[in-house]
């Protein structure tokens, strides 16, 4: 019974999962989101993008995802790495944050999001593969945050994470300047995703733009979408016959659902 | 009672071997190449994209389609560097027939050559996929497709390399009109129709595969010869 009180960290599972390697089961790939996600701070708030395609290996597993994922009304992030671990952290600190903001009856700040994910994150010790931009305005102003697997974290005035981080942060270095406007800064964001989508393989598609203000969040899903299908052959028809047919059993709806017809009051 | 050990250095039993990085003498650069016989022509198509076997492009102009004879071509896709030195060396080969025979190789003749030079390197091969596809001496399509120490097949229509996967279903749907009950169409089709169903196979192939995109040649090959069209893929 003494091992269920120990108290600290448990990676029981991680230790079993090993075990279950070496013996030859194969483990099921992740979906990473290969990707490019990127920051910036302007005059009146913070712009996220971040690209649409989602990897598994080299096979594209989804041309349109949406990556830039809601936090608070005033605070969102973007996600790169493992698919399944950035939604369930982000969503799961979203949930703890709607809890909080009704317990202390006062409006989300940036570095309590900040703090519950870099927490949740080492205590993990980097098993949940999830690098995050984290931006959003509160009484404190706009800022933005990378966050590291690992849990360790940097408030910057520009950042890109993911595979085509190499690629924006190049677009960031020759052209960022401070107190930029609006327009400015989502071009600037837009330039730097298309330089990612172009020459990183794990981005691709399409651009998605988020601006946070003290007036609000405009979200600019597909903001661009240079990347649409170039040839297309007339369509494949396939007439009626064609897969087999081998047992038909056509039943009338009434004998298998009630229908009823009820006073709205 | 132990003797006491007073050395900085690990014991000799103890220590590890210097373990350096292994040379890693293969890299694949991607890319996926396909083609279609007809009865009297063969569309061949490859895209042009070669990355650097991770998230990198090295360049999107790097034509994997290569003319081996006025009716005969090679594509091939996997590793570039020995691809290049596959090419010069049947070329080279090539030459040496034509000179000391009076006229150039046969299709079936090449296609029997590329086997042997594959199979030469057993035991170091060259990391190519191959498909030579041309017309014979009656003008009928030929393709065959390799794998990479050299054993081949005649086949209708095939596809080598990284977007094989998702070309091959296509194929096997609409050219060899499997898994239908009923089959549409005509049984002659013609090779603008061809041209246009391989354009979207590539497309298509392009679209989920990272490793497949940019530019794709598309080369038909008939008794008239070979004509070479270059085609738009995507660039992300």
């Amino acid at each position: 019974m003494e091992h269920l009180n120990r108290g600290g960290f448990d990676f029981d599972l991680c230790n079993r999962n090993n075990v279950l390697e070496k013996t030859g089961l194969k483990m099921k790939g992740f979906m990473k989101t290969g990707t490019t996600i990127v920051g910036v701070v302007y005059k009146g708030g913070v712009v996220l993008g971040a690209d649409t395609r989602a990897t598994e290996g080299p096979i594209v597993a989804d041309k349109n995802c949406e990556k830039i994922h809601y936090i608070a009304d005033n605070i969102y992030c973007c996600g790169a790495g493992t698919a399944a671990d950035t939604e369930s952290a982000t969503a799961l600190i979203s949930s703890k944050l709607k809890l909080h903001k009704l317990s202390t009856g006062k409006e989300t700040r940036v570095i309590t999001a900040l703090t519950m994910l870099k927490q949740m994150l080492f205590k993990y010790q980097g098993h949940i593969s999830a690098a995050l931009i984290l931006g959003g305005i509160d009484i404190n102003g706009p800022s933005l945050h990378t966050i590291y697997p690992h849990g360790s974290t940097d408030q910057l005035p520009y950042v890109t994470m993911g595979s085509g981080s190499l690629a924006a942060m190049g677009v960031f270095e020759a052209k960022y300047k401070n107190d930029m406007t609006k327009e400015e800064a989502i071009a600037l964001v837009a330039e730097a995703i298309s330089s990612g989508i172009f020459n990183d393989l794990g981005s691709g598609s399409n651009v998605d733009v988020t601006v946070i203000e003290t007036t609000g969040v405009t979200i600019l899903r597909n903001y661009q979408t240079p990347n649409e299908r170039k040839f297309r052959n007339n369509p494949y028809i396939f007439k009626q016959g064609t897969t087999p047919v081998l047992k038909q059993d056509v039943a009338p709806l009434s004998t298998k659902v009630v229908i009823e017809d009820i006073m709205m009051s | 009672m132990e003797t006491l050990k007073l050395s900085a250095l690990p014991e000799k039993d103890k220590q590890q071997p210097i373990s350096h990085g292994r040379f890693e003498a293969y890299v694949d650069n991607g890319g996926t190449v396909m083609a279609v016989a007809g009865k009297d022509y063969c569309v061949i198509a490859g895209d042009t994209r070669m990355s650097d076997g991770g998230y990198g492009i090295q360049t999107r102009k790097y034509t994997k389609v290569f003319q081996l004879t006025k009716k005969c071509v090679l594509a091939t896709s996997g590793m570039q560097a020995d691809t290049i030195a596959l090419q010069k060396r049947l070329k080279s080969m090539l030459e040496s027939f034509e000179k000391e025979h009076g006229k150039p190789m046969s299709t079936p003749a090449i296609a029997q050559f590329l086997s042997n030079t594959l199979y030469y390197k057993r035991f170091f091969p060259y990391y190519t996929f191959n498909l030579v596809a041309g017309v014979d001496e009656q003008g009928e399509g030929w393709i065959w497709t390799y794998d990479a120490v050299g054993s081949h097949e005649r086949v209708k229509y095939s596809s080598q390399g990284s977007g094989n996967q998702l070309v091959i279903p296509l194929l096997d749907n609409q050219v060899a009109k499997f898994n239908q009950q009923i089959v549409e169409g005509n049984k002659d089709v013609s090779c603008e129709q061809v041209v246009s169903f391989v354009k979207d196979s590539i497309t298509s192939a392009g679209e989920r595969d990272i490793y497949t995109g940019d530019f794709a040649d598309i080369v038909v090959v008939d008794k008239n010869g070979v004509h070479w069209e270059k085609f738009e893929l995507k660039l992300d």
